[in-house]
């Protein structure tokens, strides 16, 4: 057993212990669950649009997407972002693939996400929040949960990058 | 041993190089440790996939509606019908757009508009709107402002602004007589005051013209009899403009309640919330607007004498003079509703209250109305209650035993919790009465009763689907096109004569009973009020 623990240690490049590895790795593969179903059930929905959504922003950057929201082009566009980009993140989340590009999509996104619907204590929302929040909402800590994961990398532990950089490597 | 020393050093250096170039057995597991996650996603996924089609299905089960809008034929085309225009106020001025002939200076407007907030989209919709075969031949309005503006409006046959290049302007006749008796002019929209809609029409009926004639249908009962049968006589093509008709949720809602998806209706309720001058009628008068430049003579006609008033002129619907108040401008689109929907026909019986509490700016009509129709034949009770000094919204509902109906632009259907025709599904889970059994929004490809939390928040303050596909479609467009159309074809459009004349008693029927304040009654054998 100790051997075992050891042997894997060594191979961890990173030095995590394997109980770190292991709640790193979990995280990754969760948030890569619930973004992949996030994007196919956008996609699985002839109806779905994120033009409300749009509508629907408030603060700072709220005219940017007002605008966004205006333009049927750009919403085709925010829409194919959004149903395939949170799909093929979601997937390179939960395999380990492309993991740390998968990551700063998913954090771009988040971002977005965050500056068009942000916790402000003035405003409020026509779609209904499942929380209370003020300024740090769900979004913002989904935002820097993923930061962490970024500055912690797993794709080489748990996933299918490994096989990546081998490939590289030859 | 150097030899052998090299020889093993080779090996070793090669072993290495296999070792982290070659995928071992624990790369291969480390490497695809988490693809069984995505296999028990897929197994959850297909499981939540067929429980919601499993829900859908049971949906369907209880209410499945397939009829579609009444009009979505194209325009009819060939020689293009020659048409008249009679008034070119605020509604006049809507009529002609929706046809297809904006003022300049509107479309100016919406283009700086789209300048000044990009989601304004009025401008583009409007440019996309479909383009109607008609020409305006000819013009008329009593206030030469409006005479000279319609014309201008007639000639952008491009649909551009002040600068922009403009086809012929048709004349601007004096009266109404003229414009109707010009022999290039086969069709008139009517939209004049109120207390000129029967008068015109039957003119233009005796001379064979075709009516499309803003609500309500008259200002009077006798003149409602000669209208009718007048246009029975000459075989015109008369649509009343009450262009709910083409509502595509009004559509659904006849189908749900043929399909007796509501059960036993026993009431109806409908109502109009407003809360601003304008909505009650307290319009702008125009700076140049006086004896000189309206025919205010003409502007009386059948109405009692009264000398000449600005007032009067612009804000005739608060006078029982020129207009029959709440009872024509508004309860006669929520009773022609729920006439399309329900064949209601003409009401047993009336009662109505209200009074004059707000605007008091020497209005005789009132702000504040109720009216309570019977129809004994359907059992069941028509409630209209109208103010026009609050915006709290109460919608158009239909309650029946089974489920109750509310009815806006979107449909949306509740069982009922004491439902007898859906007992057992209430019992057995399958259904839930806090959610709809069945909800449409237009725009939407599927209708069912499984639209998202969210997009039902969306949908029902206006936000989804209402551009979606970049096309909102204006009804009022829609009903003229019908007319059109049906012109083309040479049948009766949606609002014809028989639903005028239904509209016009029933509304008739309620300003007597305000008036008289008392109940009154309809003869179906002598086809009186009584």
């Amino acid at each position: 057993m100790h051997k075992i623990y050891n042997m894997a240690k060594s191979e961890n490049t990173y030095n995590y212990t394997n109980f770190q590895a292991f709640l790193l790795v979990t995280l990754r593969v969760l948030f890569g669950w619930y973004f992949l179903y996030e994007g196919i059930t956008k996609i699985a929905n002839p109806d779905w649009s994120s033009m409300g959504y749009l509508m629907d922003s408030k603060g700072a950057f709220a005219g940017m997407f007002h605008s966004m929201a205006s333009n049927l082009s750009v919403v085709a566009v925010v829409d194919w972002m959004n149903m395939w980009g949170l799909t093929l993140i979601g997937l390179g989340l939960m395999l380990g693939l492309l993991t740390q590009l998968s990551m700063f999509l998913g954090m771009l996104l988040l971002l977005l996400y965050y500056l068009s619907h942000p916790a402000l204590a003035s405003v409020t929302y026509i779609m209904p929040q499942e929380g209370s929040y003020l300024i740090v909402n769900k979004t913002l800590i989904e935002l820097f949960a993923m930061a962490v994961l970024f500055v912690f990398p797993t794709g080489q532990i748990a996933g299918l990058d490994r096989f990546i950089s081998k490939w590289i490597k030859n | 041993m150097n030899k052998d020393n090299k020889e093993s050093k080779k090996k070793e250096t090669k072993s290495e190089k296999t070792k982290s170039q070659t995928i071992g057995r624990r790369d291969l597991i480390k490497g695809l440790a988490t693809v069984p996650v995505l296999g028990a996603f897929s197994y959850a996924w297909l499981n939540k996939t067929n429980i919601d089609a499993k829900i859908r299905k049971q949906m369907r089960e209880v209410v499945t509606l397939n009829s579609q809008p009444v009009d979505l034929a194209p325009a009819a085309t060939g020689d293009p019908i020659r048409v008249g225009i009679i008034g070119f106020g605020i509604r006049g001025r809507q009529l002609m757009r929706a046809a297809g002939f904006a003022e300049p200076t509107w479309i100016d407007e919406q283009k700086k508009a789209h300048t000044e907030n990009s989601a304004n989209r009025n401008y583009e919709s409007y440019m996309e709107q479909e383009k109607l075969n008609m020409v305006v031949n000819g013009v008329c309005d009593i206030f030469s402002v409006y005479s000279r503006e319609a014309a201008e409006t007639a000639a952008n046959i491009n649909r551009e602004g002040v600068s922009g290049i403009m086809g012929k302007q048709p004349p601007q006749y004096k009266t109404f007589y003229e414009l109707l008796d010009a022999p290039d002019i086969d069709a008139v929209i009517i939209a004049a005051p109120d207390h000129w809609h029967a008068p015109m029409a039957i003119e233009a009926a005796k001379r064979g013209k075709h009516v499309y004639c803003e609500k309500p249908v008259s200002w009077s009962v006798p003149e409602l009899y000669e209208l009718v049968k007048t246009v029975r006589e000459k075989g015109i093509v008369f649509q009343l403009g009450h262009q709910g008709r083409q509502t595509e949720s009004y559509t659904k809602a006849k189908e749900a309640i043929e399909k007796n998806v509501l059960g036993k209706i026993s009431l109806i309720e409908v109502c109009t919330n407003r809360n601003d001058p304008n909505g009650a009628w307290v319009y702008p008068i125009h700076p140049e607007a006086n004896p000189k430049t309206i025919d205010w003579p003409q502007f009386l006609g059948q109405a009692p004498y009264h000398e000449f008033s600005l007032e009067r002129f612009f804000r005739w619907r608060c006078w029982w003079d020129y207009s029959t108040g709440l009872n024509g401008d508004l309860l006669t689109h929520e009773y022609d509703a729920l006439n399309q929907i329900m064949k209601l026909g003409i009401p047993g019986s009336v009662t109505s209250s209200g009074g004059i509490y707000f605007f008091k700016d020497g209005r005789t009509v009132p702000d504040v109305l109720q009216v309570v129709m019977e129809f004994p034949k359907q059992e069941l009770s028509f409630l209209y209650s109208a103010t026009l000094a609050s915006n709290r919204n109460r919608g158009k509902v239909i309650m029946g035993h089974d489920a109750s109906m509310e009815i806006s632009d979107r449909l949306v259907i509740k069982a009922d919790p004491g439902s007898t025709q859906y007992q057992k599904k209430i019992e057995d889970g399958l259904i839930n009465v806090d959610t709809p059994i069945y909800s449409f929004t237009p725009g939407k490809k599927g209708a069912d009763g499984f639209a998202t939390a969210t997009e039902q928040y969306f949908a029902s303050r206006g936000l989804l689907y209402t551009y979606r596909n970049g096309k909102r479609v204006d009804t009022t467009h829609l009903h003229i096109k019908e007319w059109l159309n049906c012109i083309k074809a040479g049948i009766q459009p949606s609002c014809n004569i028989d639903a005028a004349f239904e509209e016009g008693i029933s509304a008739h029927m309620s300003t007597r009973a305000l008036r008289e304040n008392r109940k009154v009654y309809w003869d179906p054998d002598k086809q009186e009020i009584v």
